[in-house]
């Protein structure tokens, strides 16, 4: 760590993280017929929608009990009941997933009592939604929390025992663009088996334009195929530093229905494709197909022909503690030197997640790892290191005009740029479309800085 | 949906078609719960009005979420400083929530102030705050002692009411400033600006129409506002208030304190526009002042009308939906679609109240819907009856209208053209223009189905 930065400073500036109920929005949003529901204010459901719109460029729909100062005082219970009445009268979910906010789990509200009083008041009507309740106090982690723990009650609330399903499996992909979502789902089936992926927002929140408005949209993962998770053969659950946090989704899966476990990275990389690969060979007994084969041989050739282009540059990465381990282990393959790693989660696990997938980031060349960070801290430590590049969410635009080097748009949110939904990161052909970003993100940036203009680069 | 389960019960009697129910649209009511309303909080009043103050620390007191997601979120333009598009917060953990938050808000501002030496700080309350009940006025007196800057406390409960509150709140923190600053080099023919918030530049479009005209402008709260300014506003003789939502409350306050006047007016349109100059000009029965504000008016729409023509040409006839936070906005608008031809056959607001629908229900042809407080399903409902070729709103608004096939305005936040002021008027038109007659439409499948069945209409 360099000596000269200031000390870090207590309060958080320009937060790289989200709170904890926008992740488990997200999850509810890839069930089909599912609204999420905020116990809490009107406000917190607002902005939520409001961001998640600013990135998808879709409706988004949240609802809200709309707390107000008497239901801080005496209870959310009636607004609770009043709220999920009048959802179910107008959007006739199939589910309601309902997380709760700061200010409801504050005044110690019982919500899984209310939900389950209010299920046993209407049992029996016919077209009853499931509900299902998560606990997402915004002081408690960052969306990343909210998304991973709306899986897992998800799936505990749904999951059943049965006979195994042969050629079903799980996948919990946590937080990824609804193009690497198709993808994903593609890859899988590429080895004869059938994904249950949780969640599945690839069409709710990159689907076509309407005839007539549709309350919730089509597409998601169903109920049925939630409850058929606990008789897949494996479940595989991406992410690093999920893999070392434990009572996952898949951990419960494990532990209730006998379904076992694959913890993976992100696949991001070859590395961290290879072994996603590996692991859907082992399960499915079938050899990688050779279209994927020959995806995986174009992202060799393109890092043979982009070598020189990137060789010793140096980048820096922010955002999701996962995303940013697998983009490391993507980077150090390519010849990029990842100078600065950093999240605003704080799960205690990225140090070590990113060792494990890139070695190399502990040589001489050691990136600087910093959890818990904001933006005001990565771009104080950003200035001392030089970078070449950065790799990260629109939230770094400003770090990149002060630096004046690209920013290489990835992940979540995008609302500076078009189309960040539908941007590809994962496997070998979302590598490949992230590694021709990069190689030309850096081709501008020369051309834009020498008098010539060159023809040919 | 049908327009029966489109509307719930609750919420019947905020909904009005104008001439053929009779009665009032009910308004100024908490959201209904479930209703999925656009309204955000206290909280969202609050920081928004405040939000474009350039030089002072806006310190959001609570966990991270308030914070995060107000984040360089309105295209405030500031020409000097920057410090507000930061996003400061204490960052509520969970032993803070069980401790009280009060110290940690202390070292938050102490190492904020000694890093960005703003002029003022102010500090947000947010739900938890409020329930866990830290002493923010406590903590601020004392960092405005240690500091000698203002440390104003902003009561922005996200669940202590609705939107408008949070204006009253952000009013009431403004009041503070005001009169703490020496106003003596204030001229006789000077104004303050309120409820202008400088998106796209318009208060420096505003400020130089005045300019032109001789008037000095002390203060804008708070369009590229600056503290220093707001401190001496009570030296100005006219308080010109936009955005009526906001900031009524402050000029009422100004006049109470001050005896300065105020004047509702609004710069988008031309006759709200011009008839803004022209109030100012009367104000000060000075006949230069009005000779130039007449000149200035002539100039500009000397230039303005023949364009907006061409636009209008292939304008004329189609129909638009507004639905906006504040519904001073609705009326400069409806007049405004009306020089492009247009007719607005749906209108509503977030935080609209009596007066504002009375007036809308005067100012719009019958058969309007007019609506307080909607949501997706409702605008859904009233854009699809209503056959509308234009929906104007702000984010949230735009994917509805898109999902349908429906052109669209963002006269919110986002705007990155300034739609104010005779130029404003010029892009608005052009804007309507680009998105109405669009050829994407041709391609959505609402419409294919209005083509195909006029196509299947016997003659």
């Amino acid at each position: 760590m360099s000596t000269a930065l200031e000390p870090n400073l207590e309060s958080t500036r320009n937060a790289c993280k989200l709170c904890t109920p926008l992740g488990a929005c997200l999850v509810f949003r890839g069930i089909q017929g599912a609204l999420p529901f905020l116990h809490g204010s009107q406000g917190c459901a607002t902005y939520i929608r409001r961001y998640i719109i600013s990135h998808f460029r879709e409706p988004m729909d949240i609802a809200s009990s709309n707390f107000s100062e008497a239901t801080a005082v005496f209870g959310g219970g009636e607004n609770l009941t009043r709220g999920l009445d009048n959802v179910i009268r107008q959007y006739h979910p199939a589910l309601i997933g309902i997380a709760t906010t700061c200010l409801s789990e504050t005044i110690g509200e019982d919500v899984p009592g209310m939900v389950r009083d209010y299920a046993a008041t209407r049992a029996g009507i016919p077209g009853f939604p499931a509900l299902v309740h998560v606990s997402t106090a915004s002081y408690r982690g960052t969306h990343m929390d909210g998304f991973h723990h709306a899986v897992r009650a998800v799936i505990h609330a749904l999951a059943r025992e049965g006979l195994v399903l042969p050629r079903q499996i799980n996948l919990f992909p946590g937080l990824i663009s609804p193009a690497d979502l198709r993808h994903l789902r593609e890859m899988v089936a590429g080895f004869g088996l059938t994904p249950v992926v949780l969640p599945d927002y690839a069409d709710t929140l990159d689907g076509p334009t309407w005839a007539d408005y549709q309350t919730i949209p089509a597409g998601g993962t169903t109920l049925a195929e939630l409850t058929a998770t606990g008789r897949s053969m494996a479940t595989i659950q991406l992410g690093r530093t999920l893999a070392l946090t434990p009572e996952s989704a898949a951990d419960v899966l494990q532990t209730d229905c006998s379904v076992p476990a694959c913890k993976l990275g992100l696949p991001i990389g070859l590395r961290e494709t290879d072994a996603f690969c590996q692991e859907l060979t082992r399960i499915s007994g079938q050899a990688m197909p050779p279209a994927l084969a020959s995806e995986r041989g174009r992202l060799v050739d393109a890092y043979v022909d982009g070598h020189k282009y990137l060789a010793g540059k140096k980048a820096v990465l922010y955002g999701e503690e996962d995303l940013v381990v697998a983009l490391a282990a993507f980077l150090t393959e390519t010849g990029v030197v990842p100078v600065l790693a950093a999240s605003g989660g704080k799960s205690g696990h990225l140090r070590h997640a990113l060792a494990d997938a890139a070695p190399e980031t502990t040589g001489d060349m050691a990136t600087q790892v910093i959890d818990g960070a904001d933006f005001a801290r990565i771009e104080e430590v950003a200035q001392t290191l030089k970078p070449d590049l950065i790799i990260g969410n629109s939230k770094g635009a400003k770090l990149a005009r002060a630096l004046k080097i690209p920013l290489i748009r990835v992940g979540f949110p995008i609302h500076d740029r078009f189309g960040g939904q539908r941007f590809h990161h994962l496997g070998y052909r979302g590598t490949q479309e992230l590694y021709d970003r990069i190689v030309n993100a850096l081709l501008d940036q020369t051309q834009a800085d020498n008098e010539i203009g060159y023809s040919y680069m | 949906m049908t327009q029966a389960t489109a509307i719930l019960d609750e919420r019947r009697a905020q909904v009005l078609r104008n001439g053929e129910s009779g009665g009032e649209v009910a308004c100024g009511k908490a959201s209904t719960a479930g209703s999925v309303s656009q309204r955000a909080c206290v909280f969202c009043g609050s920081r928004v009005v405040l939000y474009p103050i350039a030089d002072a620390v806006h310190l959001v007191h609570g966990p991270v979420g308030c914070a995060v997601y107000t984040w360089d979120i309105r295209g405030a333009l500031s020409s000097g400083p920057q410090l507000h598009r930061n996003s400061f917060c204490t960052d509520l953990q969970e032993l803070d929530v069980i401790h009280g938050g009060e110290k940690k808000l202390e070292r938050c501002l102490r190492e904020l102030v000694n890093t960005y030496h703003p002029q003022a700080a102010f500090v947000y309350s947010t739900c938890i705050a409020g329930i866990i009940g830290d002493d923010i006025g406590a903590v601020c007196r004392k960092a405005s002692a240690e500091y000698g800057i203002p440390v104003i406390p902003v009561m922005s409960e996200g669940f202590k009411g609705t939107k408008k509150d949070g204006y009253r709140a952000a009013c009431e923190a403004l009041s503070t400033l005001i009169g703490t600053g020496d106003a003596t080099a204030i001229g006789p023919h000077s104004i303050n600006i309120l409820g202008e918030f400088n998106i796209a530049g318009e208060t420096w479009i505003i400020r130089d129409y005045f300019s032109k005209m001789g008037i000095e402008v002390a203060a804008t709260m708070t369009g590229d506002g600056r503290i220093a300014d707001i401190r001496r506003a009570h030296g100005a003789k006219l308080n010109l208030v936009q955005c009526s939502g906001s900031m009524v409350y402050l000029s009422k306050i100004m006049e109470e304190r001050y005896g300065i006047p105020l004047k509702r007016v609004s710069y988008f349109g031309i006759e709200d526009m011009a008839q803004a100059l022209y109030d100012v000009a009367a104000f000060f029965h000075d006949p230069e002042i009005m000779r130039r504000a007449r000149e200035l008016v002539r100039s500009e729409l000397a230039v303005l009308l023949p364009q907006l023509k061409t636009y209008r040409r292939q304008l004329e006839g189609r129909r638009a939906a507004i639905y906006v936070g504040g519904a001073f906005k609705a009326f400069s608008l409806v007049r405004a679609l009306r020089h492009l031809g247009m007719q607005t056959v749906v209108v509503g607001s977030q935080t609209g109240n009596a007066d504002d629908y009375r007036q809308l229900k005067e100012l719009c042809d019958p058969g309007t819907i007019i609506v307080d407080d909607s949501n997706p399903i409702e605008l859904a409902a009233f854009v699809k009856e209503k056959a509308v070729d234009l929906f104007i709103g702000g984010v949230k608004e735009r994917p509805i209208a898109y999902k349908l096939g429906i052109g669209f305005c963002d006269h919110n936040h986002e705007r990155k053209k300034a739609l104010a002021g005779f130029a404003g008027m010029l892009n608005f038109a052009q804007e309507v223009h680009a998105t109405v007659t669009s050829p994407v439409w041709k391609y959505v499948p609402r419409q294919r189905i209005a083509i195909s069945a006029e196509r299947s209409v016997p003659t």
